[in-house]
């Protein structure tokens, strides 16, 4: 077992004829997913090494039933096509476009919930989905990971590669990694998937790797304590940053006194969770539980 | 994208939202002359991207010309928490029979705009939130249908507005939430929205956060950043689309991704050091870019030793390495660097740097081990 993506995934990738669409949707064919078709308006009818392009996501889910979206399109067309591939009755959509506005993610979100509950959205700005020797849909470098028993949760991608390698090197797997982004609004939070690592058989530890900015962490830390017995290891990245300043990731602000990365490790050691300091901590701690 | 207070009032305006007859004036002379124009008494308002201006003595009220000069000529070019006043915004002082406070946010966790309405204005609304949460009143909108007036009118009314201004505060409201939606804002807050003897509902100040994802689609406000009083560094990253913040210590880190970057600041700050910035090379960064940053980063001269800290996803540690020896084939920095290459294409990365040996470039394998390197020279150079 893993979470979201694996041997059962039929992919289908909305900006697939574009530079990065391409390359990445190639990479995650190389990799063993299933890749059975592509989105571009205007572009149906051509293939990209074999797989079919389509204009829609009504065609694209009539001809070849993807189970799975993954965006890729520029952020200004994203959300339209995050919701068209939601009403073509596609029950996953991973979204990794950068830079959508608040406004439209609040628009996606509210919208999926009220009109297509049968979706579940991942990102957007996230690394994707990997289940290591299953299948990888996104951007996440396979190679650092290999498979086994340790679930992680992030909203961040290249510190996730960080974390997952140091617990790679300790010798352990990885059942699932799940890039849950960085923006404001995100599809799915940190709940949502410890709730199906909580449920994963394969799952036996859940890293959690959050950041400043937003109380996606303490809810975590809540859902945890009430309905999670595997054990939690957590990370928390930016102690340092000064408030009012946007580190980089449009959530990744502190305003006022809320947000802070010290009130978030707080709140998840006051429900029984590890904090690790650093992620080679982190690392140390999952490793010293699993063993 | 933070307005200064006249932005955002013209931005409210431009919704109907009434403000004070007012004008954005940069000299003595023009705020003299407007003030002449807008009728005595005027308030003489210093426009700066940070709280506290009436305390430091930013906001004064002129009875005359004479004030107004006098005013106008002391605060333009004060400092107020290290903002130079460059701009005032001058206009005719209102009177004022009571005042409340308004806003619209973004409310991550509940995933709606969240309207906030309070009859206790003028002061600082986190501590009115604190002692006397039961006089702020919180709505949250269902951001599919929209801010409907009867709502609106609900929360004046359930906040107790008084009665003869229900009408007026909800008109306020609307427009305000009109502000919020159709601005692409995060935040549009209006403290003190006072009442007029009058009886007339206006905004005296403005607080208004933009989204700079959205601002595509707003071309007319584009021009809005405070480009004065922006570091100029952290000008110099935005336009060559680089994630920079500078910050004030003296270790420059340079790593790829929002999170490992954040996170390579606590583990330098952890082993005794302090980083002068925050900066994202961004996935897929080539040599040109890595270069680019190196420059930014010694641009600042507090700078005393460099962390790269990268592990390579769509980053490939070949093309950081390629750029490190081209920015020290130009720029021969006197600074020590440490470099640390995880990840895709780490061998030929690292072969490329020993090949190159550049003086004053040290390896590391780990991130911790990294920090404590850089911070060790850090504290040589000074």
């Amino acid at each position: 077992m893993s979470v979201l993506v694996d041997e059962h995934t039929r992919l289908a990738v909305a900006g697939i004829t574009g530079r990065e669409g391409s390359f990445h949707t190639l990479n995650n064919k190389r990799y063993g997913t299933n890749v059975v078709g592509g989105v571009t308006p205007g572009k149906g009818g051509q293939d990209v090494e074999g797989i079919p392009v389509f204009n829609s996501w009504a065609e694209a889910a009539e001809s070849v039933q993807p189970n799975t979206a993954m965006i890729f399109v520029p952020p200004r067309f994203a959300a339209d096509s995050i919701l068209e591939a939601a009403a073509a009755g596609i029950e996953l959509v991973i979204a990794i476009t950068e830079g959508i506005p608040a406004h439209d993610e609040l628009r996606v979100y509210n919208t999926l919930k009220r009109d297509f509950s049968g979706t579940r959205l991942i990102g957007p700005n996230c690394p994707g989905i990997l289940s290591p020797g299953k299948a990888n849909v996104g951007i996440i470098p396979a190679s650092f990971f290999k498979e086994g028993n340790v679930g992680v949760v992030s909203r961040s991608g290249t510190l996730t590669y960080q974390i997952g390698n140091e617990i790679a090197q300790a010798g352990f797997g990885c059942s699932s990694i799940v890039g849950i982004g960085g923006d404001p609004v995100p599809g799915s939070s940190f709940v949502d998937v410890i709730e199906l690592f909580e449920a994963d058989e394969q799952t036996e530890l859940i890293v959690l790797s959050g950041e400043i900015g937003g109380s996606a962490e303490e809810e975590a830390a809540e859902y945890i304590a009430e309905h999670v017995k595997k054990p939690v290891v957590a990370y928390i990245a930016g102690f340092t940053a000064p408030a009012g300043k946007q580190m980089g990731h449009a959530g990744a602000i502190v305003s006022g006194s809320a947000g802070t990365a010290a009130a978030k490790a707080q709140a998840l050691e006051a429900k029984g969770v590890r904090v690790g300091r650093t992620p080679t901590e982190v690392a140390e701690i999952a490793v010293t539980q699993l063993r | 994208m933070d307005l200064l207070e006249y932005q955002g009032k013209q931005l409210f305006a431009r919704h109907g939202l009434r403000v004070s007859n007012g004008k954005a004036v940069t000299t003595v002379e023009d705020a003299v002359a407007t003030a002449d124009e807008v009728g005595y008494p005027v308030v003489v308002k210093a426009q700066v991207l940070i709280g506290g201006r009436g305390k430091a003595g930013g906001v004064k009220l002129a009875a005359d010309e004479a004030e107004a000069r006098k005013h106008a000529t002391n605060i333009l070019g004060m400092d107020i928490h290290g903002h130079t006043v460059r701009t005032l915004w001058i206009e005719h002082a209102s009177d004022i029979a009571t005042e409340y406070y308004a806003s619209v946010l973004l409310d991550r966790s509940a995933k709606a705009p969240l309207i906030m309405f309070s009859v206790e204005g003028g002061v600082d609304i986190e501590e009115v939130a604190e002692n006397t949460p039961e006089k702020l009143i919180r709505h949250h909108v269902d951001s599919l249908q929209g801010l409907s007036r009867a709502e609106a009118v609900k929360i004046a009314t359930d906040g107790k507005a008084d009665a003869d201004v229900i009408e007026g505060v909800a008109d306020a409201l609307v427009a305000l939430y009109e502000v919020w939606l159709e601005e692409d804002a995060t935040l549009a807050e209006i403290n003190p929205l006072i009442v007029t003897p009058e009886r007339e509902v206006k905004a005296l100040d403005s607080k208004v956060s933009l989204d700079d994802n959205a601002l595509y689609r707003h071309p007319e406000n584009q021009e809005l950043a405070d480009k004065e009083n922006e570091d100029p560094i952290e000008r110099r990253a935005k336009e060559q689309g680089v994630q920079y913040v500078k910050l004030d210590g003296d270790i420059g880190i340079l790593g790829n991704g929002a999170g490992l970057v954040m996170s390579t600041l606590d583990v330098v700050a952890q082993a005794g050091g302090k980083p002068a910035n925050f900066l994202d090379a961004g996935g897929g960064s080539d040599a040109a870019k890595i270069k680019q940053a190196v420059e930014l980063i010694l641009a600042n001269d507090a700078v005393k030793a460099v962390l790269f800290n990268i592990f390579g996803g769509i980053t490939r540690c070949d093309e950081v390495a390629k750029g490190l020896i081209a920015a020290f084939d130009e720029i021969k920095p006197s600074v020590p660097f440490v470099v640390r290459l995880d990840g895709t294409n780490d061998v030929a990365g690292r072969e490329l740097l020993q090949e190159a040996a550049l003086g004053n470039v040290h390896a590391a394998r780990t991130m911790n081990e990294a920090a404590e390197k850089v911070v060790a020279l850090a504290k040589e150079q000074s």
